[in-house]
């Protein structure tokens, strides 16, 4: 278990490593440099170098940028808002951002799991197909398809909550985008947890917990859906990068403030320190999802970890 | 004596009465079928799979035969006849059809028939017209290609270099495996969103930094897949007997297993399609599609999306299109799954 921990984590850091030298290797590669002004002569711009540190070799330079990213010290914005820290632009927005994420997870993942176990123990029956045909919907529909239909038709038709998000009103302006990015774990969701309850319902322990006596709430609770949750771990993974790459689209189409439409902003505005940055804290936060959920794996299901060894 | 044969031939079905015990079930016997004919009984029973092929071959048929039946093309402009709603004459009964053009003003609906006022009675546009006055139906039509394009890609990319890369690092195993999967392993960490999006910063946004990002994240669940199976494979005994026999390892790979795992490439080449396409429409969406004139699913829902209030049908027709599309390769992956490996059905 041990080794299968460290190899995991080992893997993950080099994976940083080998994120940051492709994301320094990008900002050599940009054209231009910061000192492109032709009055500065050939002094003076030694002397500016040096104070930055450009004039030492690239592993030294390397090593500089890893420290700097490592503490949080992301360089400065140069457009969207010119010479704010990028680390303080961040700041604020991480927050807005994860707690929409949060919530698109709980309500999928609450929503979700009904649905699949409702649909499980009434097999065949209408409420097992409409449970089929939203996960269907869920998983092909782009987040956006969403949002655009419920910005279009309850925003602004109905007017029913704010069309774009508003810092006054912040906990109903997330509930539209929260409804849109949790289609897909709901989706997901209620596919995996269908699928292993029917399994789960057809065993012969939960037969022989049935034939015991016990009560129906029971014999779902505490010996059927404990054992059908297990393996739901397995969606997290994909479920981050859904939340992800729906996260650009969806805080772009509602205007929220969050890292999603940073990232957009500065693509579509040339700032390339902002969209590293922003490219930077992303992977960090998917990296760590999939370190949580690999060892979490281990843990409770030692035939994963075997079978992941044995495949290796 | 009388040979089994003759016996047998004398033995009339109708000699045999069915003893009255309804609660004993009669097996039914099927005619022996093939692997391939057996996949297909069992993909046309799917109506899921056979209402996403249907809708596939009509998008496909569309967006070759839709530009030129418009009669306009993606790229021609007409100043005078910018942001008209879809009209078609004849079929004005019809509410979407109908050329009225609905604008809200404090919540009260405004309603005007804008060909009248322009005095274009005559004139079709079946989705409307754009900012610039060109088309939308050929727009949309034209526009459905590129995510056609990308599919085509990733299939080939699946095969070529997944499945390829997969089969050999199963097979033979040793440093290649164990280099691969490193970078599989290295790879499959870093969100697809990052390489992507920061690749294409790089390169200028267009068709080919697409298809170069593609090839960059597509290949890897394919190579696993083919990789896992040629692993199961490979210790079979009809692999160990082609090989007693002197079968070359090429012959091994292309012959023995790749026909074996044939099943598994189909389903996993079909589960990265819809992947691909929604890739490319997310690169349109936030700014890195294909540059105008031309036009892709993704950009020209990002257009439209700019007036939605203004002018809904701008970004409803891409939007059913894309999502129509993106719905019909998932239902025919999943039933090409439980057709070619009912077993995975649970995965």
């Amino acid at each position: 278990m041990l080794k299968y921990v460290l190899k995991r984590i080992l893997i993950s850091v080099v994976t940083v490593l080998v994120i940051l030298a492709v994301l320094f290797t990008m900002l050599h590669s940009m054209p231009g440099s910061p000192f492109n002004d032709e009055k500065i002569t050939a002094v003076q711009r030694a002397n500016l170098e040096a104070k930055y540190g450009l004039d030492k070799p690239l592993p030294v330079q390397f090593y500089n940028y890893l420290k700097a990213m490592l503490a949080g010290d992301f360089g400065i914005s140069y457009v969207i808002q010119k010479n704010m820290p990028i680390s303080e632009l961040l700041r604020a927005r991480i927050p807005v951002s994860i707690r929409i994420g949060i919530q698109s997870v709980l309500l999928g993942m609450v929503i979700g799991l009904i649905l699949g176990i409702i649909a499980a123990l009434k097999r065949n029956s209408f409420l097992d197909t409409f449970a089929t045909v939203v996960s269907v919907i869920g998983v092909s529909f782009p987040s956006y398809v969403f949002a655009m239909a419920m910005s279009y038709f309850i925003g602004f038709r109905l007017g029913w909550l704010p069309l774009l998000y508003s810092t006054t009103d912040a906990a109903r302006s997330t509930i539209m985008p929260t409804i849109s990015l949790c289609m897909f774990s709901l989706a997901t969701v209620a596919r995996f947890a269908r699928t292993e309850m029917v399994e789960v319902m057809g065993s012969d322990y939960m037969l022989l917990a049935d034939s015991k006596g016990i009560t129906t709430l029971r014999l779902l609770g505490v010996h059927g859906l404990r054992n059908a949750l297990i393996p739901i771990i397995t969606v997290l993974a994909p479920l981050t990068v859904e939340l992800m790459t729906g996260s650009l689209v969806v805080e772009q189409i509602f205007a929220i403030p969050g890292i999603g439409s940073l990232l957009v902003s500065a693509i579509q505005f040339n700032d390339y320190n902002v969209v590293l940055a922003v490219i930077f804290i992303y992977s960090i936060m998917f990296i760590s999802v999939m370190l949580i959920v690999d060892i979490l794996y281990g843990i409770i299901d030692p035939r994963i970890r075997l079978a992941k060894e044995e495949k290796r | 004596m009388m040979t089994a044969k003759e016996y047998a031939s004398r033995v009339e079905k109708q000699d045999f009465v069915l003893a009255n015990r309804r609660d004993i079930g009669v097996d039914k016997v099927y005619g022996s079928q093939s692997f391939f004919r057996d996949a297909v009984s069992r993909f046309t029973k799917n109506k899921g799979a056979v209402f996403g092929l249907i809708m596939i071959v009509i998008i496909v048929v569309m967006a070759f035969a839709g530009p030129p039946l418009s009669g306009y093309d993606y790229r021609t402009q007409n100043l005078s006849q910018r942001n008209l709603p879809p009209h078609i004459p004849g079929l004005e009964f019809i509410p979407i059809f109908s050329g009225v053009s609905t604008q809200y003003a404090n919540g009260q609906p405004i309603r005007t028939d804008m060909y009248e006022l322009k005095g274009i009675k005559d004139v079709t546009h079946i989705f409307g017209t754009d900012a610039l006055g060109r088309d939308q139906f050929a727009r949309v039509w034209t526009g459905s290609r590129v995510s056609l394009f990308v599919a085509l890609v990733a299939i080939l990319i699946d095969t070529l270099v997944g499945m390829s890369l997969g089969l050999v690092s199963g097979y033979y195993g040793g440093k290649v495996d164990f280099f691969l999967q490193r970078v599989v392993e290295i790879l499959s960490t870093i969100p697809t969103t990052v390489i992507v999006t920061l690749l294409i910063v790089v390169m200028k946004p267009g068709l080919t930094s697409i298809t170069v990002a593609l090839m960059i994240t597509e290949w890897i669940g394919m190579s696993r897949v083919a990789r896992a199976q040629t692993l199961r494979l490979k210790e079979q005994e009809f692999i160990l007997a082609s090989k007693t026999m002197g079968e070359s390892n090429r012959s091994i790979i292309f012959r023995e297993i790749l026909p074996n795992i044939f099943g598994q490439i189909i389903v996993m080449c079909m589960m990265t399609i819809p992947n691909a396409i929604f890739t490319e429409a997310f690169l349109a969406f936030i700014g890195l599609g294909i540059p105008a004139p031309l036009a892709s699913l993704g950009s020209l829902i990002s257009d439209g999306f700019k007036s939605m209030t203004m002018y809904p049908f701008l970004v409803a027709y891409p939007v059913i299109v894309l999502a129509l599309l993106m719905l019909s390769f998932n239902l025919m992956a999943d039933g090409l799954r439980d057709a070619y490996d009912p077993k995975m059905k649970e995965m």
